[in-house]
């Protein structure tokens, strides 16, 4: 692994996806925006092996993924803003995002990457021996019934996937944990595939996991399944409402737990007991605010960068020139808009 | 009366019938979180959260319902009730059939609908068209919160399994969460007449089957549902100052649909113009013509649908979904032919 590409190919990500939150908070981004920011690593220890022919089937959340194959920035950008020059002619937006040159799609739909990906891996055993897919998705996707059926068939045709789970331990307010039962890998395992557990914020770790996976499966063994641990350092979406209630604690009670307690206080309903239970798990969803804030100590992109921090001036540099291709690329999606603003008025 | 937002006054039906009905229970994704102010007040064994796992948690909700509950499964955009499509077309809508009529499926599924917020063509769809092709489910889209709480009222009060429409930009809760995400930067056509409104006190049903002339008209008459019915009224008064009486009707339900009053407003006027937001070929705005045909009403027919996949970027997205210009437009088509 080239500890230096990995770490550029992860700091353009997280620029680019900080840039988009910006735009998004001027509201010149329509709809919700899940960002890939806190998944660098395990984006970047599976992607950045691939190789031509090879397909990828991706999330809501592919953003990064695409960057780091190679897919444009500029039309990436030009997409969210909806402009008719974005990678889909402003027809799909961040969550379904196409570049068949990548063979890479995404889907909005929880699970739908895992079926995607074994179609993928098919064609490939007729038409491209030796190439893999990939499909990315969270851990909230593995209880979907599409999911873990494709997981059945990779097995059983023993096409050559790689499932990576990125595991961030949450579905928006809901804890994964309390509606699933069993780890992942050793379900995956009784399906019959390899399955490993990787720290999904070492990027050194995750690409060592996915060397291993993608031999194997360039070599006709088959599937694996990778689980790897990350964190959403913008939570689920922009504006997800447990981190703003971290934010601005006040005015997000004013707006939901006044009602609730209103709710608790009226008269008809369950036993005081019962009520005080639906209290405990309410109150459970909203503790998870300032934690959501503290996953920050866990940014992949800090443990990639430490590793080269003994050459200060290759990485200013590098960062440097990083922090202006993103700058660049923010500017002339921007400005061929307010040209085009100017052109309609 | 009460002034209540559209989300909330289905929350305060919901909470009326949970309360006198023990067999009430809420299950979906999120919905502890979603629905906080229930769970705080009924508990959590009547506020469940699922896994992802809409194939599993609506087809086990239909026996549920078999069994003995009255489950409200929520999906949370129609769009994702594809995944568990089985569950309603094999199962929900024909085991009351199937069974002879010896075992009923008191179901209503709750899902979130509508577009107009940019948010790409896989979460902004209506589909009640598709869900009311089914026989043996009832459909309902309420456009204003009395609707709203009424139809939620009526479908826990139903005997056999409901789809319950609430369109995003009508209930605060979605627009916040999907559309705005707490920002102050973007803004989205709400209609306030829908958003909120006057409420009873004590909530009574709203029947299921039953559409509201929410405007009288002499010349034509514009059918709608859901936030199409507030273009269409907005439509109204445009035409009202070109001399154009237009009426409106709010379907409020897609199936079991209210023949009577439509073919009855059509029959005065001679002109009938569906806007429906949802997808126009083979669906609802079809059906309506159909109906009327049926009924050997004759009239001028146009309507004002949503022909293609949904886009994200906005300007595209407002072409595509019906709005009061493409309304007029249509208008003014019809009453220039065959007048």
């Amino acid at each position: 692994m080239d500890s230096w590409l990995v770490y550029r190919q992860m700091l353009r990500s997280r620029l680019f996806e900080e840039a988009v939150a910006v735009l998004w908070e001027h509201g010149l981004i329509s709809g919700e925006m899940h960002l890939g920011t806190g998944e660098e690593a395990t984006v970047a220890g599976v992607v950045l092996q691939l190789k031509d022919g090879d397909a990828m089937a991706l999330d809501h959340r592919g953003t990064a993924a695409l960057l780091m194959r190679g897919v444009d920035p500029y039309l990436l950008l030009r997409e969210f803003l909806g402009q008719p020059d974005g990678l889909c002619n402003g027809m799909g937006g961040h969550m379904h995002l196409f570049a068949p040159e990548y063979l890479a799609a995404s889907s909005g739909i929880v699970g739908a990457s895992g079926p995607a990906a074994a179609g993928f891996a098919l064609a490939s055993q007729y038409l491209r021996p030796g190439a893999v897919s990939v499909a990315f998705f969270g851990e909230g996707a593995t209880n979907q019934g599409m999911l873990l059926e494709s997981l059945n068939l990779a097995a059983v045709w023993q096409l050559p996937v790689l499932f990576v789970c990125k595991d961030n331990a949450w579905e928006i307010t809901t804890q994964f944990s309390s509606v699933s039962h069993s780890g992942l890998a050793e379900r995956a395992h009784g399906f019959g595939m390899t399955a490993v557990d990787v720290d999904g914020s070492n990027v050194e770790a995750v690409w060592e996991a996915a060397r291993k996976a993608i031999q194997l499966a360039r070599q006709g063994g088959g599937p694996t399944f990778l689980h790897a641990s990350c964190v959403h350092l913008h939570g689920h979406f922009l504006g997800d409402q447990l981190l703003r209630l971290a934010d601005d604690p006040f005015s997000e009670m004013k707006t939901s737990t006044l009602p609730m307690m209103k709710s608790f206080l009226r008269r008809r309903g369950a036993p005081f007991g019962v009520r005080v239970h639906g209290i405990r798990h309410a109150m459970t969803i909203i503790s998870q605010a300032p934690a959501r804030k503290a996953i920050h100590k866990k940014d992949p992109l800090l443990a990639a960068r430490m590793k080269l921090e003994s050459y200060p001036e290759q990485l200013l540099e590098l960062e440097t020139a990083i922090q202006l291709e993103i700058q660049q690329v923010t500017e002339s999606a921007l400005s061929s808009m307010l040209a085009q603003e100017g052109n309609l008025s | 009366m009460r002034n209540l937002t559209f989300a909330n006054a289905i929350e305060d039906a919901l909470a009326q019938a949970m309360s006198s009905d023990p067999r009430i229970i809420i299950l979906g994704e999120d919905v502890r979180g979603l629905r906080a102010n229930l769970l705080v007040r009924f508990g959590p064994e009547r506020v469940r959260n699922t896994p992802i796992s809409e194939a599993a948690f609506l087809g086990a909700s239909v026996t549920a319902a078999m069994a003995g509950l009255r489950p409200v499964v929520e999906i949370m955009l129609v769009d994702f009730i594809a995944v568990a499509m089985d569950a309603l077309l094999n199962h929900a809508a024909k085991i009351e059939a199937l069974s002879g009529g010896r075992w009923k499926v008191p179901l209503v599924v709750r899902t979130a609908a509508g577009g107009g917020y940019g948010d790409g063509g896989q979460h902004e769809q209506c589909l009640w068209g598709w869900l009311a092709h089914i026989p043996g489910l009832a459909v309902v889209v309420p456009s204003n919160p009395a609707d709203a709480g009424g139809l939620m009222l009526a479908a826990l009060q139903q005997e056999s399994p409901v789809v319950y429409l609430e369109h995003k930009l009508l209930a605060e809760n979605w627009l916040n969460s999907l559309g705005s995400g707490g920002r102050k930067t973007v803004q989205y056509d709400v209609p306030q007449q829908g958003a909120r409104g006057q409420v009873p006190g004590t909530w009574t049903p709203t029947p299921i089957g039953q559409a509201a002339i929410v405007r009288e008209g002499s010349d034509m008459t514009l059918i709608s549902l859901g936030v199409s019915v507030h273009r269409c009224l907005e439509a109204a008064k445009l035409l009202k100052e070109q001399g154009v009486s237009a009426g409106v009707i709010d379907l409020r339900t897609v199936c079991p649909l209210d023949v009577e009053t439509i073919c009855k407003e059509v029959g005065k006027t001679r002109r009938m113009l569906v806007v429906d937001e949802d997808y126009q070929g083979f669906g609802l705005s079809g059906e309506l013509a159909a109906v009327v045909l049926e009924a050997g009403v004759s009239a001028r027919y146009g309507r004002v649908c949503t022909q293609n996949t949904i886009p994200f970027a906005r300007i595209l997205e407002d072409q595509t979904l019906p709005s009061t210009n493409r309304i007029l437009v249509a208008s003014q088509q019809l009453l220039e032919h065959g007048g």
